[in-house]
């Protein structure tokens, strides 16, 4: 299950709505081994694509310095789907390369940049193999 | 020569869940043929076959000194000793 506070869920829905019609993405982090996403860190979609998304290679690396330098890891990997169901793709199960991480999947195709709710699913991807998750948002993590 | 090489969680199980290890190599081709010598099978998860030879995959990003190395030759990326290498699998998806 993953267990994030209602203030980066928001966050991360947000994000989402802005950039849609373009994926957003971005990462939560925390402690290693903690499982807590405490730190949202939205991230550029180099690709700036509806179908893509992809980090610019020097974000990439400086993002994995800055973990490093805290101790922390990606508790949280998010996307957004703008046009089909919050669900990984091909893609993104062939891609996916954090088997700790929380793979969050948010889809804005029901009301776009606009308010309304949106899908917010989470998964496991390990080894080509995708497990989704219960999402439990609570108001400050425990 | 002694180049340090961090490896991401991904390919830890290549190194004995080792975060870092030392290779060495003048290119960035010879080190990944030194470390698939001593990590067997890591070299299958960073190249592949590509017009013939073999390229970097293209969502394995590898950097020297915190240079990407496709802007600075690839696989034929210039190494000395001393040289900080880093790879970290693109985050990236549809």
């Amino acid at each position: 299950m993953l267990t994030i506070a209602q203030e980066t869920y928001d966050a991360i829905v947000a994000h989402a709505k802005r950039e849609h019609p373009l994926e957003a993405c971005g990462v939560v982090a925390g402690p290693v081994g903690s499982d807590r996403p405490e730190r949202f860190i939205e991230m550029v979609n180099a690709a700036a694509s509806p179908t893509f998304y992809e980090y610019d290679s020097q974000d990439l690396l400086a993002l994995y310095r800055e973990m490093d330098d805290r101790d922390e890891e990606p508790v949280v990997i998010y996307h957004s789907h703008t046009a089909t169901e919050a669900y990984p793709s091909v893609t993104d199960i062939k891609l996916a390369s954090e088997p700790g991480a929380h793979y969050v999947l948010v889809s804005t195709r029901d009301h776009g940049n606009n308010e309304g709710p949106v899908e917010f699913r989470s998964y496991r991807i390990v080894d080509g193999v995708v497990t989704e998750e219960d999402v439990s948002v609570v108001p400050e993590l425990p | 020569m002694a180049i340090e090489v961090r490896i991401p969680t991904i390919l830890r199980t290549y190194t004995d869940g080792e975060k870092s290890v030392t290779g060495q190599g003048a290119s960035l081709g010879a080190l990944i043929d030194d470390l698939e010598a001593n990590h067997p099978g890591i070299k299958e998860r960073l190249v592949e076959a590509k017009d013939g030879g073999v390229d970097l995959r293209r969502f394995v990003n590898v950097y020297v000194n915190d240079e990407d190395v496709r802007f600075i030759g690839g696989l034929d990326a210039e190494l000395n000793d001393g040289d900080q290498v880093v790879v970290l699998p693109a985050v990236a998806g549809g």
